[in-house]
């Protein structure tokens, strides 16, 4: 059985924030909600690194085990969905995710917080697949169209990948093989010089001198 | 022979304890009854190449598909 997952190679990950925006233009998430986002560590320092991040998805979700009012629930293939009918957005699953994945909208139906709204893994919600009310609760449900996730389909470097957790670990497994680190990277030394930059000073030495190409 | 029935039960009764936690996969209540694999009904948005209600086509799409839009070293090699 398939257990969807997500993977962000923080290697190729280019900051380009093209998940971000398949993700808004899928499901027309509305201002103010991003259900993905792209996160930069040491942010203009040479051997910066990018992520993207959304939902994980987790198998035991602690916004699943803080909800109030039980809204959230697991599909066969482990994505983590909610209910919106259900939910009270209270915030609670915001303060217990440590991915930041629920999002709420600035105008909603309860003050300023609004219903919860967050990846869906592309699966839609509780509402029949491919329906109108669907599509306005939850955007679109791509996995019931045997398509991935909007975001992973479109990243142009393929950082992030998305599918069955077996498909995608293999696919990351041998690109990390192939690849090597560092210095061994294609295409290093064009961007950093000849040296591997960010690494302690005893350590540049063992650089091969044309970047590992 | 009562030793060893006497064992059986001393074994069967030790070990009972021994069972597993349940570690499915699913929490809550699943609300939509239908799995992603009967698709949406919209024949222009579903992708070819499977065949809605069937579970094996529809996980071997995806499959595939995440092999070949994913999968750059195998589409180099193709």
């Amino acid at each position: 059985m398939a257990r969807m997952k997500f993977i962000c190679d923080a290697e190729r990950c280019i900051e380009c924030n093209a998940c971000v925006t398949a993700c808004k233009n899928e499901h027309e998430v509305p201002w103010g909600v991003n259900r993905r986002r792209v996160v930069t560590l040491n942010d203009g320092v040479p051997g910066e690194k990018s992520i993207s991040v959304a939902c994980m998805h987790c198998s035991d979700a602690p916004c699943m085990a803080v909800c109030p009012v039980n809204c959230f629930y697991h599909t066969d293939e482990g994505v983590v969905l909610h209910n919106k009918d259900t939910c009270i957005g209270c915030g609670y699953c915001s303060y217990a995710c440590p991915f930041g994945a629920p999002q709420f909208p600035s105008q909603g139906t309860f003050g300023v917080r609004g219903k919860m709204d967050k990846c869906t893994f592309c699966a839609g919600g509780p509402e029949a697949h491919g329906s109108e009310a669907e599509f306005k609760k939850y955007g679109r449900n791509r996995l019931a169209e045997g398509k991935l996730p909007a975001c992973a389909e479109m990243c142009s470097t393929k950082a992030l990948l998305a599918g069955d957790g077996d498909v995608i670990a293999d696919i990351f497994r041998t690109r990390v093989v192939t690849r090597g680190k560092g210095a061994e990277v294609w295409g290093w030394g064009t961007a950093y010089g000849s040296k591997q930059a960010g690494q302690p000073q005893g350590t540049q030495s063992n650089a091969p001198a044309n970047g590992g190409k | 022979m009562r030793a060893a029935t006497f064992l059986a039960i001393a074994l069967v009764l030790g070990t009972a304890a021994c069972t597993e936690r349940d570690q499915s996969l699913y929490q809550g209540k699943v609300e939509n009854g239908k799995p992603a694999y009967e698709g949406t009904g919209v024949q222009a948005f579903t992708a070819p190449g499977w065949t809605p209600g069937d579970r094996n086509s529809w996980e071997q799409e995806l499959k595939t598909r995440a092999q070949r839009g994913q999968n750059d070293y195998s589409r180099v090699s193709n």
